[in-house]
């Protein structure tokens, strides 16, 4: 019989090759489930994974978007991996996103139609904070009062969207729409629009912000004594409390951070590919970033790659809408599938099959 | 605002109405973590189960046929969940949220050709001589049949908990399965039942939203009641009576909201709307400052026996 046997360390190998197998097992599932819908295998996982990039008629439309969906991903997904890595789930990004955006658009909105150079990074600010402090609401329950951050945080998405729902057509909403909801097109206002930087490549200042997160991430778990205290929160929470690390920092820490980038990211969205904060503005990318994340093995390189990944799906799968008649539904389920194959694969790292028989009789 | 236009004895039908889904997935969702495992997928089973009993429903134009398939569509679900984190030893909170992602993407996938049709809806109950009764007839003895049936799992629940062997089995591997198992219990056998179990349990709730609560299907049309019924899990501590309580605490607060909103009452919207999940939060803590846990102690973490 075969059975697992735990491994005195966790493989390297399959640590990096676990997303690999992953995302070529999703490929062939996927590819039965296309088939299933009616459309061939072949071309519908070529549609998702090739034609984004290098589609003679759609590509220089596509490439450019690889960014703008990777940008937000990214820099939601690091904020989440490091309260992942101490233990500290947060799956209400969504909500700190939402939030953020409300926040800074409200501060830019409160000067229309100053043409300020200090009106965005005033709107950044604002993000941030605004992220930053619906994100403190389950911390300080947390901390307080030992409530479930899981359960505070993910409820605070659907006040969000609610808030989100009012601001829209209430306090936000454009005077001169003719009473359609949806604040101001800040696309047509210079000050607050967060335009691409590079013509034809998708990068704007929320792609920067990415970037420049993922360096942070990187600097901050390898090289900071933080860093090193979050990662032993997470691993061996009583060896940390004997080592002197005060577990309620690290949850303010790990919380505040992920609902400020969040928060960033949002605002990132409003005032560029989204426009206008409108009550479908947000498009999930706050739950898509827990798949990145884990995608990512929760490592900030890993998650740079895992969020272009991730990003490449959306966009081919509104290419396979296009082209192939797919319901768009069908790739939300393919990213679910994607983070069970990893979660499944992912055995291996700890694990290794041994055949028994030997010892036991 | 008109309070005069709320009748109360509409207030109560419509809370016991409400109440029943979440009921449902919560009491499943106590079992499962009653045997040590935390399924953050409540929602993603919930869905599934909506969208499935309700094709079937639309189907065979039979609404009971629709519960069935629910609940085997919630089930099947859940066995993936149960193969992941008991086979594969994944990350319960991780796969939890990967099965609540999947579930919301597979229910739209499979809900595209029912969007704006009407399902067939379970009848009304007629109780002899109860449901006669002058105001509590109309209000407690005239619904259909998955209301009572969801007081009854409640029973069933608590007595095989409190009184049957296999109930104290299921609690020793929750509490402590590296004991259960040193006493030759199957921990893991036991707690993909469990989970399985769960999975029918959210699917039903699921369905009796989808077919009675609004009888149509749209797109995410659980809004969170599966996150509420994990929250009330925790509300009630663990007990199959407590349970019950919360849910129509909840059932009453989202019925109290619509009705306030239906009145003019001069609260935002915005406010009353999200009334459910804020008396969620506030409730949830309370319960965790009076430091009253009692949750199983092996609760989310995995078993890999070492012989």
């Amino acid at each position: 019989m075969i059975r697992l046997e735990k491994r005195p360390q966790p493989s390297k190998a399959w640590i990096w090759s676990a997303p690999i197998v992953a995302v070529l097992l999703t490929m062939i599932v996927g590819g039965l489930m296309f088939m299933a819908l009616g459309s061939d295998p072949f071309e519908a996982i070529r549609t998702i994974f090739w034609d984004p990039m290098f589609h003679p008629q759609f590509a220089a439309y596509s490439r450019p978007q690889l960014l703008v969906k990777a940008g937000p991903l990214i820099l939601i997904a690091i904020g989440l991996s490091i309260g992942f890595r101490a233990g500290i789930w947060n799956i209400g990004a969504e909500g700190q996103y939402i939030i953020g955006a409300v926040c800074g658009a409200a501060a830019g909105l409160a000067f229309y139609p100053s043409d300020s150079i200090w009106i965005f990074p005033l709107m950044v600010l604002c993000g941030i904070l605004g992220g930053w402090v619906w994100a403190m609401i389950p911390a300080l329950l947390k901390v307080k009062f030992g409530t479930n951050e899981i359960l505070v945080s993910l409820m605070l998405v659907y006040v969000a969207q609610n808030v989100l729902n009012s601001v829209a057509s209430g306090l936000l909403r454009n005077p001169e729409g003719m009473g359609f909801p949806g604040s101001r097109n800040f696309k047509q206002w210079d000050a607050a629009h967060n335009s691409e930087l590079l013509m034809n490549t998708g990068m704007h200042w929320g792609v920067v912000a990415a970037f420049i997160a993922v360096l942070g991430a990187y600097v901050l778990m390898s090289q900071h004594i933080l860093g090193f205290q979050i990662r032993l929160s997470g691993e061996a929470p009583r060896a940390a409390r004997f080592a002197g690390v005060n577990p309620s920092r690290i949850i303010v820490f790990c919380l505040g951070l992920a609902g400020a980038l969040a928060g960033a990211a949002g605002l990132f969205e409003a005032t560029g590919p989204a426009g206008q904060i409108t009550t479908t503005f947000n498009a999930g990318y706050g739950f898509t970033a827990i798949i990145v994340a884990f995608l990512g093995r929760l490592h900030p390189v890993g998650i740079l790659l895992a969020g272009l990944l991730m990003a490449l799906t959306y966009i081919g799968g509104e290419l396979a809408q296009l082209m192939l008649g797919l319901p768009g539904a069908s790739i939300q389920l393919f990213q679910g599938m994607l983070l069970f194959f990893l979660l499944a694969v992912d055995v291996f790292t700890n694990y290794r099959l041994a055949l028994t028989g030997k010892e036991t009789v | 605002m008109d309070l005069s236009s709320i009748n109360p004895v509409l207030l109560v039908a419509s809370i016991m109405i409400s109440a029943t889904p979440i009921l449902l997935a919560a009491i499943g969702e106590m079992v499962v973590e009653k045997s040590g495992v935390l399924n953050l997928g409540v929602e993603g089973m919930m869905i599934t189960g909506a969208v499935v009993g309700f094709a079937a429903a639309v189907g065979t134009s039979s609404p009971e046929v629709g519960f069935v398939a629910a609940a085997v569509a919630g089930a099947a679900l859940s066995l993936v969940f149960a193969l992941l984190t008991q086979v594969f030893l994944s990350n319960q909170v991780a796969t939890g949220l990967g099965l609540t992602l999947a579930g919301l993407g597979l229910s739209s996938l499979l809900g595209k050709p029912y969007e704006g049709m009407k399902s067939p809806t379970l009848p009304k109950l007629d109780i002899p001589v109860l449901s006669d009764l002058p105001v509590v007839g109309r209000m407690l003895f005239s619904h259909d049949m998955m209301v009572y049936l969801s007081m009854v799992l409640v029973l069933a629940v608590w007595a095989f908990l409190k009184f049957t062997r296999a109930g104290l089995i299921l609690k020793a591997v929750g509490e402590s399965h590296e004991s259960a198992h040193a006493l030759g219990y199957k921990v893991v056998r036991i707690r993909v039942a469990a989970i399985v179990f769960g999975g029918a349990c959210a699917g039903l709730g699921g369905a009796y939203i989808s077919l009675v609560r609004v009888p149509q299907w749209t797109e995410g049309m659980t809004a969170g009641a599966g996150w509420i019924a994990l929250a009330i899990v925790v509300f009630a501590s663990w007990r199959a009576g407590r349970v019950m309580i919360g849910a129509y605490l909840f059932g009453g607060v989202t019925v109290l909201q619509l009705n306030l909103q239906a009145a003019g009452a001069k609260v935002p919207v915005a406010l009353l709307s999200a009334s459910p999940y804020l008396v969620t939060i506030i409730v949830l803590v309370i319960i965790s400052a009076r430091g009253a846990h009692a949750a199983p102690a092996s609760l989310g973490r995995s078993f890999h026996a070492t012989r």
